[in-house]
C-alpha cells in the first residue's frame, strides 16, 4: 500500500541568521533558522568553540522562550498599590522622562541615592561604566550571591578562577574532581568536555551530597556534609604532605611558598613578607658549597647553612621551612612552614575530619594516594618547547593531569572563600595548575593578583566616580567607608563588614535601604533581577520590605522602584515603572572581554548578540526597548559625561553604536576583534565601524588563538605574557607569583590588630582579625553566626582547628533544633533559566519536591510522597517529600526556582509552580540574627559577602495530614 | 493486520550510552523543536501554561537510582513528563528494570538517565497491529513512520508497543512517533555534517550515536561491540533496532585497588614536623 509522498528534501527555512545564545550564562553559537519571519528552528552552530555544535534543552527551548506569551509589551505605570500588579500602559517619551526626571534629582541631590543593581545580564561592562558616569557606588550585578567567592579566592590567589575564568584540561586530564557541582557551571562546555574524559578513560570524582547531572556518571561519588568541602581537601592536603607526595619544585618556582613571612606577633609587621631595600620579597636559600654551584656570590648575608636572597631570583636553591633571622635581627620563616604547621595538625588529619564531612578516613587516604598517584606517576609531558617568565628555555612541558573545578556547594557558604583557597593551595601542591592536564586558565586571565582595579569611591567634579563602582581591594585604604569606617555602599560591600565583595551584595539591598542602614535610598533601578523572588533570600519578607511604607511620611520606604526586563516575573508586580526589555534574538548584546569574556584556554574570544528578527515580527505590537538602548538614552537624557557631547547632544545612536565606537582607554573597547580602521587589529586598535558586519560574517564571535608555547604555565610563560601584553590583557610581562601565602588578607589582620591608618571600628576588629587568615583554614557556619551576632564578646583570632578537643561541628543547639542541612540546585534543563514557564520546558518539570534519603524519611517518620514541613528559624513551609537514595542522609534538597509566585510568568492559577511547588528561599535568612532577633551582619562569607545559602540548616515537622496536597508558607515574625 | 517488509539489511538506529548521558533533556527538546516545526509536526501540547501541560513527544528522559542490594530505587523522575496521563508509568520498576542488565562488574549505586524513544523494531507489533496500514517499517532502511493520512487514531498501536514510544495526539487525533529524522538524514538542503537526527546533534555530552546498525562495520556497530551495547528488553521479541550502551565499571572504594599505604619518607622521629623539608634542595 502506498504511502504519502514524504518530502525529504524541504528546506528547514528561508533563512539562516547566526547569534549568540541567552538561555543560560554559557553563551553557546546559534544558528537560528527564519522561515516566513518567523523563528522555525534553533540549533547549535557548529562553527562556534563554546559548544561545537551541540545545544542544550534551554538553548532549543529558547524558540518558546522567544514567543512567550510572559513576555511584557509596553512601559507600565503602576496605578495600584505596591505588588497588587495594576498598572497603566504609557508610552515611552513618558516612562523615559519619568525616569530621567527621578534620576536627575538624585544626581543632583546624592547620586548615592541610585541603587543600580542587575542580575544575569552579561552587560556589566556597559551597566558599570554607566554606574560610574552617574556616580554611584550602588552599583552590582548578581555576584554576590552566585559566585564571588570562587571569584574572589581565585583572584586573590590564581589571578584566574574556578567556573568563567579557568577549565579543566579537558584534553589531557587523567583525573577530575568536580567539587560541589550541580547540573550547573556550567552547562555545554563542560558537558562536552565530561563527554571527552569518558571517551577516554579519565576517572571522575564528584564530591557532592547530592548525585544528579554530573555526578551521576562520575566514577565515584563522594557524599559530603554541606559546607566541610574546605575540611576534606585539608585533609587531602595533610596525607599529601604526610606522605611527602607534593610537588615543592613547583611551589618555589611559581609560588610565594618560600617567601619569608616576618615573626613579629605585636608588630606592624608580624606576618608581612620580608622584603629587601627595593622591595624585592626574601626567601632563605641553601648556600653554596664549593663546587655545587649554587649559593650566593654576591655579598647577601649568609649563614653557615643558607643565604637570605631575592626571592623572585632565579636559579637558586630555596629552602622551605626552618627559621631564619634576617640582617636586621627579625625572625621570619617559610609561608610553606606556617602552612605545613597548620595543615599537619591533627585537626586535619583524616580520622579527625571524617565525622564532621560525612566521609569515611580511608576514603580520604586513598582518594589523596589517587591524586598523588595521578599527578606524580602518570605525569605527563608534552613535546612543545617553551620558553619561562625568566627567558630560560624549556624543550617540553610537564603535565600533572589532575584537574578541579568547583562551583557553588563551595561558593554559597560562608567558609567559601577560605574552602576555595583551600582547594587552590591543593592544586599548587599537586603542581597542577595551567600544566598540562591540569586546571588551565582562560584568557585574559591569568592577570595580577590581586587585579589591578580597586572600587571607585571618590566623586570628581563632573559627577563621575574615580573608577568603576567594583573593584578588587588591595589594602584598607581601598575600603569604601566613611571617616569613622562605616560602609558607604548601601549593600556594605567593600566595608570592614566584607571587605573583599569584588561582586557587591545585591542579596542585601533591599533590607537594608529598609532599615535605613547604613542609610535610605530614593531609587532602586533593577535589570532582570528577579528580587521580588528566587532572586531574593528570606523571600517573604522582601517582598512585605518592597512594599513597606515609612509610618512618619506614608511614602514607600524606597520611594522609587524602577524595573527593566523582557518578562512579567514575581518583581515587576512591585515595580513602579517598568521598562520592558527585549528578547535575546530581537537586540544587540556584547560578550566582552572586559565583563564575561568567552574564552576558552587556547584563546581569547567575545561575542556579540544582534537582532535576527524585529520586536514586533509576530504581529504582537509590542513596543519593547532593548535595555541597553535603553539605558544609553537615560544617560544622554541625564546629560552624564561620556554620554553627551560637549553640545549635550546624545553621543551614540544605540548599543550596537556604543559597542563598535565607546573606547574604555584608547584603543580598547568592547570587543577585541577586528579592531582598528581596516579591522587588521586584535586586541587594541582604532574603532572599526565595520566591527559588527565582521563579527556577523563570523557567526558572532571571535577567537584569537594563544600560540603553542604559550598555552600552559601562563603565569610564568613569556611566549603567553607577551602575547596576552600585546592584547592588552596585563600591563607588564613580568611573572605572575600564585599567592600561595596572601598578604593581602594579613594587611587586614594586621589593621584589626591596631595597627595602620586605616582600622577597623572596635566592633570589627575581632571579626576581621579572625577571618583575614593570610592562609586557608576551615571554620562551620555557626562559626560565623557566633561572631556576627554578638560583636562584643570577640572569638580569639586564631583559626578554631588547631590542637585537640576541638573538633568542629555544629553547635549543640543548631544540631538539636535544625538537624539537616538544605540546598538547593538547577535541573540543567532550566540551569540559569530567567523565566522558567517556558511552555516546553515546564512540561519536563512544573513543580519541585523535597528530596531526602530514605533513612533521613524514616528517621523522620515520612514515607514516599508525604506533604510535610519544613522549619527554619525564618517559618516553614509545607512541601512535598520524595525519597532519593542519591542524597547523602542529613541533606535535603530540591530544583530551585520552579516554584513561582501565582499570578507571575503568564501562568494559570492552579498551575503546579504556583500550587504545589515551592522556593526554598523564604526559609534563608538575609542577616545573621542575634539571639533577641535583630538583624547583624548579612547572612553572609566575611570576607567576600557572598550569600551563604547553602548554610541552611532546617528541621522536619510532620503535618497531620499527610496525603493532603498544596503548599504553604507560614512566616515567623521578623523582629523588627 | 499491517505486514512488515522483508528483513532489511539496513538498519538505521539510534546507540545511546548510557555511561556518558547526564540527563539534560537536550536531546528531547531538540526533538520537540526539530519536529514541531517540520514534516511531521506539529507536536501539540494542550495546557501548555495551565495545570497540566502535556504535549507529544518523541523522545523523554528519565532519571532512576539503583542500589546495590536494593535494585531500582527512587529516582529524582520528574514523574509528570511521563507519557500523557499515566503519571507514574516512568518510574514504575517494570518500565525501568531493563535500561541497566545485569552487569559483569561491581556496580555501587548509581544514578542512571535513560532516554527513551522508538526503537526502529526490526519486527515492531505497532506495525502489525496496525488495522489501517497507517504504521509502517520502511523497506530500504528500517525506519518506522506513522502515515497521518492513513491514521484513524485507534491507538491499538501504542497498546502493542511496549517501550511507550507512540504518543497520541488528541489535538491532530493521529498517533505520532520517532521518525528517525528522516527529513533530515537525507535531506539534501542541509550540510552534510547536519544530515543526523536532531537529537544526536543537540547532545552535548556525545553521548548519541546514529547509523546502520545492520552493518557490522559501522562506526555505531562497532562501539556497540566494544561496549557490549545491549537491546531493551528483547524478551518481548521486536529485536530493537537501537542499542544501550551500559555504564562502564566506576573506580571507587569497591574497585580500588588495594596498595600499601605509602608510609612518610621521613623519620619523624629524628625530624619533628615539617623540619623533614630542610635539606631538601629545590630549584627555582
Amino acid at each position: 500500500m502506498p504511502h504519502a509522498h514524504l518530502n525529504l528534501n524541504r528546506p528547514t527555512g528561508d533563512e539562516v541568521k547566526t547569534t549568540t545564545c541567552y538561555m543560560c550564562a554559557c553563551r553557546c553559537g546559534i544558528r537560528v533558522h527564519l522561515k516566513d519571519g518567523r523563528v522555525r528552528y534553533i540549533d547549535g552552530n557548529p562553527r562556534h568553540p563554546v559548544n561545537q555544535g551541540v545545544i542544550c534543552a534551554k538553548g532549543s527551548a529558547g524558540i518558546m522562550q522567544h514567543y512567550s506569551p510572559a513576555r511584557l509589551s509596553k512601559p507600565l505605570l503602576r496605578v495600584g498599590e505596591r505588588g497588587e500588579g495594576r498598572f497603566r500602559e504609557i508610552e515611552w517619551d513618558e516612562a523615559l522622562a519619568l525616569a530621567a526626571q527621578w534620576l536627575g534629582d538624585i544626581r543632583a541631590r546624592n547620586p548615592d541615592e541610585l541603587a543600580f543593581f542587575t542580575g544575569r545580564d552579561q552587560s556589566q561592562a556597559l551597566t558599570g561604566w554607566w554606574a560610574q558616569q552617574f556616580g554611584t557606588v550602588n552599583y552590582a550585578a548578581h555576584g554576590g550571591f552566585c559566585s564571588v567567592n570562587m571569584a574572589a579566592a581565585g583572584l586573590y590567589t590564581l589571578g584566574g578562577s574556578f567556573w568563567e575564568f579557568g577549565e579543566p584540561d579537558w584534553q589531557d586530564t587523567k583525573y577530575l574532581m568536580l567539587w560541589g557541582v550541580a547540573e550547573d557551571h556550567d552547562s555545554n562546555p563542560i558537558k562536552l568536555g565530561l563527554g571527552q574524559l569518558k571517551a577516554r578513560g579519565a576517572k571522575i570524582v564528584a564530591v557532592n551530597p547530592v548525585r544528579t547531572g554530573y555526578g551521576a556518571i562520575a566514577d565515584e561519588w563522594v557524599p559530603i556534609n554541606p559546607g566541610t568541602d574546605g575540611l576534606l581537601a585539608g585533609a587531602l592536603i595533610h596525607e599529601l604532605l604526610r606522605c611527602d607526595r607534593v610537588d615543592l619544585d613547583y611551589l618555589v618556582r611559581y609560588t610565594n611558598a618560600h617567601h619569608l613571612v616576618i615573626q613579629a606577633p605585636g608588630e606592624a609587621d608580624d606576618g608581612l613578607v620580608a622584603c629587601d631595600a627595593e622591595g624585592h620579597p626574601l626567601c632563605a636559600a641553601h648556600a653554596r658549597r664549593p663546587g655545587d654551584g649554587r649559593g650566593d656570590e654576591d655579598g647577601s648575608p649568609c649563614d653557615d647553612d643558607y643565604c637570605i636572597v631575592d626571592a623572585t631570583a632565579i636559579d637558586i636553591a630555596p629552602r622551605i621551612v626552618g627559621e631564619v633571622t634576617l640582617p636586621d635581627g627579625r625572625r621570619a620563616v617559610p609561608a610553606f612552614q606556617l602552612f605545613a604547621e597548620r595543615f599537619m595538625a591533627n585537626a586535619y588529619a583524616p580520622d579527625t575530619v571524617a565525622p564532621t564531612c560525612g566521609v569515611p578516613a580511608e576514603t580520604i587516604r586513598r582518594l589523596a594516594r589517587e591524586l598523588a598517584d595521578t599527578a606524580f606517576e602518570q605525569a605527563i609531558t608534552l613535546e612543545q618547547p617553551w620558553t619561562d617568565a625568566w627567558g630560560r628555555e624549556h624543550a617540553t612541558m610537564t603535565g600533572r593531569p589532575v584537574a578541579m573545578h568547583a562551583m557553588r556547594g563551595i561558593s554559597a557558604h560562608a567558609n567559601g572563600f577560605h574552602t576555595c583557597r583551600t582547594l587552590h593551595l591543593l592544586q599548587m601542591l599537586l603542581g597542577a595548575i595551567d600544566t598540562p592536564g591540569s586546571f588551565r586558565y582562560q584568557p585574559p586571565f591569568p592577570k595580577a593578583v590581586p587585579p589591578p582595579n580597586r572600587p571607585g569611591k571618590a566623586r570628581k567634579d563632573n559627577g563621575t566616580l574615580d573608577a568603576g563602582p567594583l573593584g578588587f581591594v588591595h589594602t584598607p585604604a581601598d575600603l569604601v567607608v566613611d571617616a569613622h569606617g562605616q560602609p558607604r555602599r548601601i549593600d556594605k560591600a567593600f566595608s570592614w563588614q566584607h571587605p573583599f565583595a569584588a561582586h557587591g551584595m545585591l542579596q542585601n539591598v533591599i533590607a537594608n535601604a529598609v532599615a535605613g542602614d547604613p542609610y535610605r535610598i530614593d531609587t532602586l533601578f533593577l535589570f532582570m533581577a528577579n528580587m521580588g523572588w528566587n532572586s531574593a533570600m528570606n523571600t517573604s519578607a522582601t517582598r512585605d520590605m518592597l512594599r513597606a511604607r515609612d509610618p512618619a511620611s506614608g511614602e514607600y520606604t524606597i520611594p522609587h522602584i524602577i524595573y527593566a526586563d523582557a518578562y512579567d516575573s514575581e518583581t515587576v508586580a512591585f515595580a513602579d515603572l517598568v521598562l520592558p526589555d527585549t528578547t535575546y534574538l530581537e537586540r544587540h548584546d556584547c560578550i566582552s572581554l572586559l565583563d564575561r569574556p568567552i574564552s576558552d584556554a587556547d584563546g581569547a574570544g567575545d561575542a556579540i548578540r544582534r537582532p535576527v528578527v524585529p520586536p514586533d515580527a509576530d504581529g504582537s505590537g509590542r513596543d519593547v526597548r532593548p535595555f541597553q538602548d535603553v539605558l544609553l538614552e537615560l544617560g544622554a537624557r541625564l546629560k552624564l559625561p561620556g554620554l553627551v557631547d560637549a553640545d549635550g547632544a546624545p553621543l551614540y545612536r544605540d548599543y550596537a553604536d556604543y559597542i563598535v565606537r565607546h573606547e574604555r582607554a584608547p584603543g580598547v573597547g568592547l570587543l577585541a576583534g577586528w579592531r582598528g580602521e581596516d579591522g587588521g587589529e586584535a586586541g587594541i586598535g582604532a574603532p572599526n565601524p565595520q566591527q559588527l558586519a565582521r563579527y556577523v560574517e563570523h557567526d558572532c564571535h571571535w577567537h584569537h588563538a594563544v600560540p603553542a608555547a604559550g598555552r600552559y604555565y601562563k603565569m610564568a610563560n613569556r611566549d603567553y605574557l607577551d602575547w596576552a601584553k600585546g592584547l592588552g590583557f596585563i600591563g607588564t610581562t613580568q611573572p605572575i607569583v600564585l599567592q600561595f601565602y596572601a598578604e593581602s588578607l594579613q594587611r587586614f589582620r594586621l589593621a584589626a590588630q591596631g595597627h595602620g591608618a586605616q582600622q577597623p571600628p572596635a566592633a570589627e576588629r575581632a571579626r576581621v582579625a579572625r577571618y583575614f587568615d593570610p592562609l586557608p583554614f576551615w571554620y562551620g557556619a555557626d562559626d560565623v553566626g557566633a561572631s556576627a551576632s554578638s560583636s562584643g564578646t570577640p572569638s580569639p583570632p586564631n583559626p578554631p582547628l588547631e590542637g585537640e578537643g576541638s573538633k568542629a561541628r555544629p553547635s549543640a543547639l543548631g544540631a538539636q533544633s535544625y538537624p539537616l542541612a538544605a540546598i538547593t540546585q538547577r535541573p540543567m534543563f532550566m540551569y540559569h533559566a530567567w523565566g522558567s514557564q517556558n511552555r516546553w520546558l515546564r512540561q519536563i518539570a512544573t513543580r519541585n519536591y523535597l528530596y531526602l534519603h530514605p533513612d533521613t524519611a524514616a528517621a523522620h517518620g515520612v514515607a514516599d510522597e508525604d506533604w510535610i514541613w519544613l522549619a527554619s528559624p525564618r517559618g516553614r513551609i509545607r512541601v512535598q517529600a520524595r525519597l532519593h537514595t542519591g542524597t547523602a542522609p542529613g541533606t535535603v534538597w530540591t530544583w530551585n526556582a520552579i516554584g513561582k509566585r501565582k499570578g507571575a510568568w503568564k501562568l494559570a492559577a492552579d498551575a503546579p509552580e504556583n500550587a504545589d511547588g515551592f522556593l526554598l528561599n523564604h526559609l534563608i535568612d538575609e542577616s545573621l540574627r542575634a539571639r533577641d532577633g535583630r538583624a547583624g551582619y548579612a547572612n553572609a562569607d566575611p570576607v567576600t559577602g557572598q550569600a551563604a545559602w547553602f548554610d541552611l540548616r532546617v528541621r522536619i515537622e510532620r503535618d497531620a495530614q499527610p496525603r493532603l496536597t498544596g503548599h504553604r508558607i507560614e512566616m515567623n515574625e521578623t523582629p523588627a | 493486520m499491517t505486514s512488515l517488509p522483508a528483513p532489511t539489511p539496513k538498519k538505521l538506529g539510534l546507540v545511546i550510552d548510557l555511561d556518558t548521558c547526564v540527563g539534560c533533556h537536550a536531546c528531547a527538546v531538540a526533538c520537540k523543536e526539530w519536529n514541531d516545526g517540520g514534516d511531521f509536526g506539529p507536536l501539540p501540547d494542550a495546557d501548555p501554561y495551565g495545570a497540566q501541560p502535556r504535549g507529544v513527544w518523541f523522545n523523554r528522559v528519565h532519571s532512576y537510582a539503583v542500589e546495590p542490594g536494593i535494585g531500582l530505587a527512587p529516582g529524582i523522575g520528574n514523574r509528570e513528563s511521563g507519557i500523557a496521563g499515566a503519571k507514574d508509568n516512568a518510574s514504575s520498576p517494570r518500565a525501568a528494570a531493563s535500561p541497566i542488565p545485569d552487569s559483569p562488574f561491581p556496580i555501587p549505586g548509581l544514578t542512571v538517565h535513560f532516554p527513551r524513544s522508538c526503537l526502529h523494531c526490526e519486527t515492531p507489533a505497532c506495525v502489525t497491529v496496525c488495522p489501517t496500514g497507517a504504521s509502517y517499517k520502511r523497506a530500504e532502511d528500517g525506519i518506522v513512520l506513522v502515515d497521518a493520512d492513513k491514521c484513524i487514531g485507534c491507538q491499538l498501536c501504542a497498546w502493542a508497543c511496549p517501550y511507550g514510544a507512540r504518543e497520541f495526539s488528541v489535538q491532530k487525533g493521529t498517533m505520532q512517533k520517532c521518525t528517525l529524522c528522516v527529513d533530515r538524514i537525507y535531506n539534501e538542503t542541509l550540510d552534510e555534517a547536519d544530515r543526523q537526527p536532531a537529537c544526536v546533534l543537540a547532545c552535548p555530552t556525545r553521548a548519541r550515536h546514529f547509523g546502520d546498525l545492520g552493518d557490522a562495520d559501522s562506526p555505531v556497530s562497532q562501539l556497540v561491540a566494544e561496549r557490549g551495547g545491549h537491546a531493551l528488553m528483547p524478551e518481548f521479541g521486536y529485536r530493537p533496532v537501537n542499542r544501550y550502551l551500559p555504564p562502564r565499571p566506576r573506580r571507587d572504594a569497591s574497585t580500588a585497588q588495594p596498595a600499601a599505604p605509602r608510609e612518610e619518607t621521613l623519620d619523624r622521629e629524628k625530624l619533628p614536623g615539617v623540619l623533614r623539608w630542610l635539606d631538601r634542595v629545590l630549584s627555582r
